[in-house]
């Protein structure tokens, strides 16, 4: 007798748009948990709901058309299904989600789950839609013939949940011995699959688990596929024989996928003719109309050039009030601590490690929202596969795929959630390539370092009636270097890290659909979650030990000095000048300070004193840092915004100790190069630790950008030199 | 025998065979481009590359290096 179990799992599955998400979310509300299959750039949904006097746990599982995984980010799904994955049960049972307007190819998947002997029920979804186009499914039937609940329900509208649940809440109560109709496999595939099958049992003991028939199937049947791969690894080189011993056995005038994939098809071929009737003409045909300028080559180009500048714009445009607020948000409660606390560590640890580091999390939400609110939109609508289709040529080379075009072109807003969309892009290998290269991507934050270096040091010498200037031009050059240099740096990848087959673009254009609301609320709320959870908490450490290093040990005798300093003066300005001294006397002294003479000897290459030195390693959490600590240095003060003025002047006043200008214009050049390239963001960092899921990828991010970053910087300073360009 | 990369859009193709050993082939298979299927050219990317096809009532786009895996006979 099976005892009763409080918790019952089901898991989710289906083709790609299929709607899984929309009745995921339809089924469970709003409030689910997202993490990360160890391992694997996939995330992980659960849910749950009330089903009677049951609680249901949900797994949403990704999207796939087949149970034959071949990457480790396929498997998951498989694997979950199989009781290997997160949860190491299997589930009691399996909702597979269909989409009723393109039943054949969703059948593929079904003809496979159904071998797994499992409590199944299909859901045919967008059966509204269905019948608008006048294709009529006898799912009562289709039931009967496979023996297995059909429901048809509609998720967007929440219609036939309430039958999809009956129907769950039968299945899981009183599991039927399952009698339907079987996709056929022919005889030597089958003979071929007991064998594999047998050599699996009886290895029984060395795995742990016993491995069910599905499994050998496509041990057998997937030349190269995880799963032959995942038993040669546990099993060693007597099963590989093994199964290559079966695979004599097989007609050798086809391969064994092809011999499955036609069982099954005809099967589907044999379904589809009892209980489906279909209009002749093909698909929607607003979706035709639409992809007929969607896609066009001139119009469609244009359509996805305007979508890109509007989403991109929208970042930079719509998040700047928000951003500003919140930092004057965070200004106005640091000077409220400021006035309830006295000077001391305490105070400096609470407003600028605690509060300025909060605020630097913090600050991120609204371009994260506003990119995450956009790609929800692009995606659930059915454009963004589109946007792919039109991109692809110009990434295939450099190893990517379309998919990658909007992480990347969203990167030069914030690589943060350009990073974080990357989660479209279902090749893992192309996934973290573009993962890899966003940080590349000259960001919003650059631009007032840029501003700085090239509005002090680059000679404002305009051409053709003003409208081209060299300023401007070198701000461009900074803006494309990241761009070359990615390119670069993808070629590179391409032939070293993820060498092998490039992944096959096979992607469904669905038809367009309005987006669900639903969808883009949880999506934000995931995502927003993410970013403040898991990245928050690095970037906040991070933020908290710069502080620590840039604030000890601050001696008592410098404080000393200029009190006495200060007791023999009265006018404000000098005191506030005495301020600025006193606050640049303390970073000089400090670890960071002191780690700047230090590196002094490695950064002079580039033209650098370890002045520079110390503002460009304060940085490294977040590279906008650089102007505050250049004023702090330099004793202007550490307002950017007030004394960028006086900066510049206070810079191009700045001298060697023999008296040499400390900027020059290869100096500045090799700053703004170095910014162009070096990862400085620690925000970024801990997004890429959080999407991989790996401090290699992150801590391969961080070293390659800056070994480029200060060779680059070298390059420039020197060749900025031999050109004549001065000191 | 002329492969599927090679039609002109607007053309109906019935599959004959698809080429290839393992991971591609599989998958296109899987996506019901097998012996049998009458598959549409619908158009080809502004850059040429890659190509949409419509087939069992639903769109792909495929590289042309992936479609030319599927050998097909022109069916007007």
């Amino acid at each position: 007798m099976r005892l009763a179990k409080a918790e019952t799992t089901v898991a989710l599955v289906g083709n790609p748009n299929t709607g899984k998400t929309t009745l995921f979310n339809a089924l469970t509300g709003l409030s689910h948990r997202v993490g990360n299959y160890p391992g694997v750039t996939v995330e992980h949904k659960q849910g749950r709901f009330e089903l009677g006097q049951r609680g249901v746990r949900v797994i949403d599982l990704p999207g796939t058309y087949s149970l034959a995984a071949r990457s480790k980010d396929e498997l998951v799904a498989v694997d979950a299904l199989l009781g290997h994955g997160v949860a190491d049960v299997a589930p009691d049972a399996i909702i597979a989600i269909l989409d009723a307007t393109n039943l054949p190819r969703n059948l593929y998947l079904v003809s496979q789950l159904l071998e797994l002997d499992r409590p199944l029920i299909l859901a045919l979804n967008m059966s509204d839609l269905a019948r608008a186009q006048g294709i009529e499914i006898d799912h009562v039937g289709l039931s009967r013939a496979l023996g297995v609940p059909v429901v048809p329900i509609a998720a967007d509208r929440n219609e036939g949940l309430e039958a999809l649940q009956d129907a769950l809440e039968r299945i899981i109560s009183e599991p039927a011995p399952r009698t339907g109709n079987r996709a056929e496999l022919p005889a030597p595939l089958n003979a071929a699959t007991d064998e594999v099958q047998r050599v699996l049992e009886q290895a029984g003991g060395k795995l742990g688990w016993t491995p069910c028939r599905a499994e050998a199937l496509r041990c057998l049947v997937d030349v190269d596929g995880e799963f032959e791969a995942r038993f040669r690894a546990l099993l060693g080189e007597e099963f590989q024989q093994a199964v290559a011993a079966a695979r004599t056995k097989l007609p050798a005038d086809r391969t064994p996928a092809s011999v499955e994939a036609h069982a099954r098809y005809s099967w589907i071929d044999d379904l589809v003719r009892r209980f489906v009737a279909r209009p002749e003409q093909g698909r929607a045909s607003l979706t035709r109309r639409l992809d007929a300028l969607l896609t066009h080559r001139l119009w469609g180009s244009a359509t996805l050039l305007l979508i890109l500048a509007g989403v991109f714009q929208a970042i930079y445009s719509w998040s700047a009030p928000l951003m500003t607020a919140i930092e004057m948000a965070f200004a106005r409660l640091g000077s409220g601590v400021e006035a309830l606390l006295p000077a001391g560590p305490l105070r400096s640890l609470l407003v600028d490690g605690v509060l300025g580091g909060v605020g630097g999390v913090v600050v991120f939400l609204p371009q994260i929202l506003v990119l995450v609110f956009f790609i929800t939109l692009l995606e659930d609508c059915g454009y963004m596969a589109r946007a792919a289709f039109l991109a692809d040529r110009l990434l295939v080379r450099l190893g990517l795929s379309g998919k990658s075009v909007i992480p990347l072109l969203s990167s030069f807003a914030c690589a943060v959630p350009g990073i974080m969309a990357t989660r479209t892009i279902d090749s893992r290998k192309d996934r973290l390539a573009t993962i890899l290269v966003a940080p590349l991507m000259s960001c919003s934050a650059r631009l007032p370092v840029y501003v700085l270096f090239i509005g002090a040091f680059v000679p404002d010498k305009r051409w053709m009636g003003g409208w081209i200037g060299l300023q401007g031009l070198v701000l461009f050059g900074a803006h494309l270097i990241g761009v070359v240099v990615a390119a670069g740096v993808l070629l590179v990848f391409k032939h070293t890290l993820f060498r092998g087959p490039t992944a096959p673009f096979l992607m469904e254009l669905p038809p367009y659909r309005l987006p669900h609301w639903r969808n883009v609320v949880s999506r934000l709320i995931d995502q927003g979650r993410a970013f403040l959870v898991r990245a928050g908490s690095v970037i906040f450490a991070v933020a908290v030990v710069i502080w620590g290093l840039s604030y000890f040990p601050h001696p008592a005798s410098i404080h000393e000095h200029y009190e006495q300093a200060r007791a023999s003066v009265t006018a404000p300005e000098v005191l506030a000048q005495l301020d600025r001294e006193e606050a640049g006397a303390y970073l000089r002294a400090s670890v960071l300070g002191r780690a700047g003479h230090l590196i002094e000897p490695v950064v002079r290459h580039a033209g650098w004193d370890w002045r520079i030195g110390i503002a460009v390693t304060s940085s490294f959490a977040a590279r906008e840092v650089v102007i505050a600590t250049m004023g702090t240095i330099f004793n202007v003060g550490d307002d950017a915004t007030a004394g960028e003025g006086a900066l510049r002047e206070v810079l191009a006043r700045a001298t060697w100790p023999d008296g040499r200008p400390l900027f020059t214009l290869p100096v500045a050049l090799s700053l703004v190069i170095f910014f162009a390239l070096c990862c400085q963001c620690v925000a970024t960092l801990a997004v890429i630790r959080r999407e991989t899921g790996s401090w290699g990828w992150t801590g391969l991010t961080f070293s390659y950008m800056t070994t480029l970053a200060y060779f680059a910087a070298i390059v420039v300073y020197h060749g900025a030199r031999w050109l004549g360009m001065g000191g | 025998m002329p492969t599927l990369d090679m039609l002109h859009p607007d053309s109906r193709c019935r599959v004959t065979q698809v080429l290839g050993e393992h991971a591609v082939s599989q998958r296109l298979m899987e996506m019901g481009l097998i012996e049998g299927s009458t598959v549409e050219v619908v158009r080809f990317a502004p850059l040429g590359d890659p190509m949409e096809v419509s087939l069992h009532g639903y769109s792909l786009s495929l590289r042309k290096s992936e479609a030319s895996l599927v050998e097909v006979e022109q069916c007007g």
